[in-house]
């Protein structure tokens, strides 16, 4: 098992590399640091001097392998260097991001996923009546929405009309009351795809032999869905969930800016605004990195779920 | 005719283009021989009939919006839509149909009172007018990514999976490269990278969309590479290239298709998203994304603010449901033993 583990982490190298080149020409080589300097030096014209001193100060007039080093090197130490906007320190601002940040996911990962779930197996068991297609047609309409439009309208319900919870804000002590509607959002955003996703899941294996020899000797319908079915549906059920990894990241972005939580997407959505790139640079990394340890790990359980999968 | 929402003439050929490519399609498909039979199934869909219909209605609006001339008096380019729905520029916000002005403390007459179907706006312009000014849009964003992305996707995907190896070795490290990074971080890194105008919009929404369906493609060409048929093609000497797009290529039209009409979707929404970050399309351009965005504001304000972020997002949950429900459709009739 460890020879699979650390034989699965070194073919993430490569493609690690990979992801670090391409920003760095994306940064890089697609403008020159004088426009970077131009657009974060706060005078309309800036005279030589003081851009040469904003280079200076940013590290951004090194020689071209200095500069592949800071986006590479650097990077995989997690030495982010400051913003190009303010002095601050990327990788201090990231720590304190991470926290709220990882609460807000973690919830809305738990809540989805459980939601989801059991409206799927609700629907598996109802499968082929009348209610089966209702829902399926509801997840179809509940894909159609745009996830911008759930984070504002349910924010203005939810928080504005019913009062359940904060519009804006976050507070670690009163934990419940700040993140209860931005959870809900979270859920809702994927709802309907994944209900639909999972129920094909219990559907292919709902067919199988083994389900029919399990109903041949007695055992109930709800038994049958809840432990024979979900333990095989298992495998796709985790490979889709580590998929979804990024749409966490999205969904935190959005969720985070709009409901004041200071976590990692207001960093972004902010670093968007002022345009400042190292901090998109050092969010670009950090995300590719959250992916394929992701990946890394699906991969693994893979392996622990199912003997037979062995990487070749 | 108040002011106008710009309308870049060239990017008018984008809408023009994927409404004809849908025109053809829908006309070519019944006499194939490969597609009479899908084509039958479609037909008697009733679900898929209503969504082409939607489509095509958005599509003429987008249509109606891309064919115009340069006015000689207002010295711009004035769409056919513009003369038809344009309208006098209010103040600022007002109530569908109402007849004043809203959020001053003194209300004003407007200029066209109960005629603005869905009121106006904060710049006072009609918001009816604005919400059919995004099917071009959306349009111009779902299209012309599509096709940037699709040939992409095809190329790579038709040389990894025909001639392995090496090729496929290198497409493959390429590709995973660029799906490793989560797609809305690219998105963001390359709008801000290349800038905000919509074709470098809708170039990194193709950068990021072409990796699913090429994937797609070298699975399905792996498939189709070792059948008879490409056998005997190859024993009389059939050339490389036109085995691929004359043999294989329309073995693997049905899921191109699929694929790229659930795409759509995909991208239009997209555009909502890429707006909020503050990236998205100009505001002059008009676009449901900008107008939901807008509502950010809107929806805080006393009285509430609510036509115009109720317009654009039906508007988009509309387009979206149809396309989605015509992919779906377009899968079971291609290949009924999808239906789960």
């Amino acid at each position: 098992m460890l020879r699979y583990v650390i034989r699965r982490i070194l073919y993430a190298v490569p493609i690690l590399i990979g992801v670090l080149l391409l920003t760095f020409f994306l940064f890089f080589g697609t403008q020159s640091p004088e426009t970077i300097a131009r657009r974060n030096l706060s005078s309309r014209n800036p005279k030589p001097e003081q851009i040469k001193q904003w280079l200076d100060d940013h590290g951004y007039n090194k020689p071209i392998g200095e500069q592949l080093k800071r986006s590479t090197v650097d990077m995989l130490a997690f030495n982010f260097g400051k913003s190009d906007a303010s002095q601050e320190d990327i990788w201090s601002r990231v720590k304190q991001g991470a926290g709220p940040s990882g609460i807000i996911g973690a919830l809305i990962f738990i809540s989805s996923v459980s939601t989801a779930l059991f409206f799927a197996i609700s629907v598996a068991y109802f499968r082929g009546t009348y209610i089966d297609s209702y829902a399926t047609a509801i997840c179809v309409l509940l894909m159609s929405i745009n996830a911008v439009v759930y984070v504002i309208a349910l924010q203005f319900f939810m928080a504005k009309l019913l009062r359940y919870g904060p519009v804006w804000g976050y507070d670690p002590d009163s934990l419940g009351r700040f993140v209860l509607i931005p959870v809900v959002v979270g859920v809702m955003q994927g709802l309907g795809s994944e209900v639909r996703l999972y129920r094909t899941f219990l559907l292919d294996e709902i067919n199988q032999d083994y389900v029919r020899t399990a109903r041949a000797k007695g055992v109930p319908e709800a038994m049958v869905l809840l432990k024979h079915v979900l333990k095989n549906s298992m495998i796709p059920l985790i490979t889709s969930n580590v998929s979804a990894i990024p749409r966490l990241i999205l969904g935190g972005i959005l969720i985070e800016s709009f409901f004041g939580i200071p976590g990692l997407g207001t960093y972004l959505v902010d670093a968007i605004t002022s345009q400042d790139f190292a901090i998109i640079r050092a969010m670009v990394f950090l995300g590719t990195l959250l992916y394929i340890v992701g990946n890394i790990m699906t991969d693994v359980c893979y392996a622990l779920v199912d003997p037979r999968i062995r990487l070749e | 005719m108040g002011k106008l929402l710009a309308s870049d003439p060239v990017l008018n050929i984008v809408p023009l283009i994927v409404v004809g490519l849908l025109l053809y399609a829908l006309i070519s498909a019944g006499k194939q021989p490969l597609w009479a039979e899908a084509y039958r199934r479609l037909r008697r869909n009733v679900v898929a009939l209503i969504a082409i219909g939607i489509i095509g209605l958005y599509g003429l609006v987008a249509v109606l919006d891309s064919l115009g001339n340069t006015d000689k008096k207002l010295q711009t380019f004035v769409t056919i839509l513009d003369r038809i729905a344009g309208r006098e520029q209010e103040r600022t916000y007002s109530e569908p149909m109402a007849s004043m002005t809203t959020g001053e403390p003194k209300p004003q007459k407007l200029k066209e009172p109960g005629t603005h179907l869905l009121g106006t706006d904060g710049t006072g312009q009609d918001v009816f007018y604005r919400t059919l000014k995004g099917a071009r849009t959306a349009f111009i964003i779902g299209g012309l990514t599509s096709l940037i992305a699709t040939p992409l996707a095809l190329l790579f995907g038709l040389a990894a999976g025909y001639y392995g190896k090496g090729i496929d070795d290198a497409i493959q490290y390429v590709y995973t490269v660029l799906a490793s990074i989560p797609s809305i971080l690219l998105q963001i890194a390359l709008v801000l990278v290349l800038g905000k105008e919509i074709q470098y919009i809708c170039i990194a929404l193709g950068i990021t969309s072409w990796v699913g369906l090429c994937r797609l493609t070298r699975g399905e060409t792996l498939k189709h590479r070792d059948r008879e048929y490409v056998r005997a093609a190859k024993a009389l000497g059939v050339s490389d290239f036109r085995l691929l797009t004359r043999h294989i290529l329309p073995n693997l039209l049905p899921i191109v298709i699929i694929s790229v009409t659930l795409g759509f979707s995909g991208l239009i929404l997209s555009e909502a998203i890429l707006s909020y970050l503050g990236i998205g399309v100009d505001a002059s351009m008009g676009s449901w994304g900008n107008m939901i965005d807008a509502a950010r504001d809107e929806l805080a304000r006393d009285p509430v603010i609510w036509w115009n972020i109720t317009s654009a997002s039906v508007a988009l949950f509309i387009l979206v449901l149809a396309f989605n429900l015509l992919g779906d459709a377009l899968r079971d009739a291609v290949d009924p033993r999808l239906r789960s």
